[in-house]
């Protein structure tokens, strides 16, 4: 009997689940010792999508990431991705999965003890089979691509808070990972660099085929790249709306929904 | 009627009741926080006393200067009149004011939001605390049998940590501990032959001190002062860091990379304290005799070679056992205190302070209460 490997895509989607579906969120709540930040959350991420989680602040986007991320275990609910329960799942399983996911932190959570080159190598020196000098290329290469070169020896300390995102997203791409998580890439940013990573998104995930879900409540950067969406509301405690942005813009009769896209605007 | 502060620059106000259930507030001068203003609710009191209100307004024609505390006044002013259900006509305000009232109101009050003020009962004070005192050791013991994993991981040849990390914790809590270990423990070895002369001396047994001091030293007090030392500035520094790390959120990286943290930052400080701490405390036992030596021997006038010939006699090697065993179980358990803290620690600056404020607190605490259980066991073994 032969058993077939396929190289690159891991795990084959089971059966009922549309090949489409990357990441689904089923009846997720989430709390905070006693107290609910959000409950019953479903919405599912397609591959390729760029997805943002919306909301005002403090509504628990962020929370709604570390989750997904695996950082915090769910009240109630399960994430799926690929169709496997990542929080139903044995850590061995768990750990499989979180090795497709690269996060970019909001600060960059770059280690601080290792320089950039150091903390691009670490997960490829963890997770694979590599010469020093291959690490060393690949973690040179990654830097480079998101405009870094030359800087492989610094230390986090010593570049700038815009730098310091950069060298987080290419530690989030160093194992070529298949999502790609944002926790608001653009904040501290001025406008330029943050179209300048907006742009830097997309083409990554045109060039990586990955897929980006990203918490973000930076207006252009929805509207530029996003093409679905969901919005937290911190009143109601669950998601009021999904969908494309462009569409909800048009479309949501809901009026926090509107308000958030439109900056309140619209009313005055 | 026309109510005043004594000083002619302070605030004026002048209730005007000429029309029936009318009210007209002549407000005028400088209606400033420092100028000490009235309270609504009195006002409110003073002008209503004679006869129903239904309407008030304003009229700040006189009005020199006004600050937050007239917002202040006016809010406090509107929550009362809105409770009699007195209709305000804001309009005779400067328009500022009214922008300002306009905000407060804009978005209204949280009032699931406001925290519980009240204290609890005794009895529930009692309970909390003993849930979280629960709590803390369900933590603690959660947090050793992580760190008895990991040390197994590193037995089987699988914990991966990055080596020049180790060694420089080494270099950190070995070499550059020694000024402050030599400091301590050789004043240690002074004070105690300078104590144990006195005693001696009544008997005419001052000879005795080298003794004292060796036994002292080697078996307890060499290992105990190095621990504490090590805990003040070795176990703050160790829940710093990682306290930082959580702050920074690097800590989470290494968790969504599927990197044990348990691995990567705390086993190199555990390691680093139980290999330093026995020569950290076979050192300071080193510097103690040396301190009890210049006692015995400056001040006391035993012979130099008398001296070494006591203290060589006097301490077994059971003693210098004991003082071996005893360092290393300090050693881990001031790393375990320090990393405990700092992987507790929460997201701001100042929990990082607690953190490492609570692992020296924690890791004397271990340190005494497993010196205690030591000695009492060493003693029921005869060692």
């Amino acid at each position: 009997m032969t058993t077939v490997t396929t190289v690159g895509e891991v795990v084959a989607a089971p059966p009922g689940v549309p090949a489409t579906t990357r990441i689904e969120v089923r009846e997720l709540d989430m709390m905070y010792g006693e107290r609910v930040i959000q409950r019953n959350l479903n919405f599912t991420v397609q591959r390729g999508d760029i997805f943002v989680i919306m909301g005002g602040s403090g509504c628990g986007k962020s929370t709604l990431l570390r989750h997904m991320i695996g950082l915090v275990e769910p009240a109630r609910g399960d994430v799926f991705y690929d169709g496997a329960s990542f929080w139903g799942a044995e850590s061995r399983e768990r750990n499989r999965i979180l090795r497709r996911l690269g996060v970019l932190y909001q600060s960059g959570a770059l280690w601080s003890s290792m320089t950039l080159a150091e903390n691009v190598s670490l997960p490829l020196e963890e997770f694979m089979d590599l010469t020093r000098v291959e690490v060393r290329e690949v973690a040179s290469l990654k830097l480079a691509l998101v405009g870094l070169a030359g800087f492989e020896d610094y230390y986090p300390s010593e570049i700038s808070g815009g730098m310091r995102k950069r060298a987080g997203l290419a530690r989030a791409m160093a194992l070529d990972p298949d999502i790609l998580f944002f926790d608001e890439p653009s904040a501290g940013l001025d406008p330029i660099s943050s179209r300048l990573l907006d742009d830097l998104i997309l083409e990554l995930r045109d060039s990586l085929g990955a897929t980006v879900v990203m918490v973000t409540h930076e207006l252009p950067s929805i509207f530029a790249i996003a093409n679905n969406s969901v919005f937290l509301d911190a009143e109601t405690k669950t998601m009021i709306a999904a969908g494309h942005p462009r569409t909800l813009l048009q479309e949501c009769r809901d009026p926090k929904v509107h308000r958030f896209l439109t900056r309140g605007e619209a009313e005055e | 009627m026309s109510v005043s502060a004594a000083v002619a620059t302070a605030w004026q106000l002048r209730v005007d009741r000429s029309q029936s259930e009318m009210l007209v507030l002549h407000v005028a001068g400088q209606w400033t926080l420092e100028s000490r203003l009235p309270h609504a609710a009195e006002v409110l009191s003073q002008a209503t006393m004679d006869g129903h209100v239904a309407h008030v307004s304003f009229d700040s024609a006189g009005l020199e200067a006004w600050d937050s505390g007239f917002v202040i006044f006016l809010r406090a002013f509107l929550a009362e009149t809105s409770r009699g259900l007195i209709t305000c006509d804001l309009s005779g305000l400067p328009e500022g004011v009214r922008r300002l009232l306009a905000l407060t109101t804009a978005v209204p009050e949280r009032k699931d939001m406001g925290r519980q003020a009240r204290r609890p009962s005794m009895l529930a004070r009692i309970g909390i605390a003993t849930v979280s005192a629960c709590r803390a050791g369900t933590e603690l013991l959660a947090f050793l049998g992580e760190a008895f994993k990991s040390m197994l991981r590193l037995f089987a040849g699988k914990a991966r940590f990055q080596r020049s990390e180790l060694f420089l914790i080494l270099q950190e809590v070995g070499a550059q501990a020694l000024p402050i270990v030599s400091l301590i423990s050789f004043l240690v070895g002074v004070i105690l032959a300078y104590v144990g002369a006195l005693q001696l001396r009544q008997f005419g047994a001052q000879a005795y001190v080298a003794d004292l001091v060796g036994v002292a030293m080697t078996r307890e007090m060499g290992a105990m002062m190095a621990a504490i030392i090590m805990a003040g500035r070795t176990g703050a520094a160790f829940a710093a860091q990682l306290g930082t790390m959580q702050v920074n959120e690097e800590i989470d990286a290494l968790a969504t990379m599927g990197i044990p943290a348990m691995d990567f930052l705390v086993l190199p400080r555990m390691l680093a304290l139980a290999l330093m701490m026995p020569l950290l405390g076979v050192y300071a036992d080193l510097l103690g005799v040396l301190g009890g030596a210049v006692v015995g021997i400056g001040m006391l006038d035993l012979g130099s070679a008398e001296y070494y010939y006591r203290t060589i006699q006097a301490i077994g090697l059971d003693d210098f056992a004991a003082g071996i065993v005893k360092a290393s179980v300090f050693g881990v358990l001031v790393a375990i205190a320090g990393c405990l803290r700092g992987m507790q620690c929460g997201r701001s600056s100042a929990a990082v302070g607690a953190a490492a404020t609570s692992a020296v607190v924690t890791g004397i605490v271990f340190i005494i209460v497993s010196d205690a259980v030591m000695t009492v066991i060493f003693e029921r073994l005869g060692f």
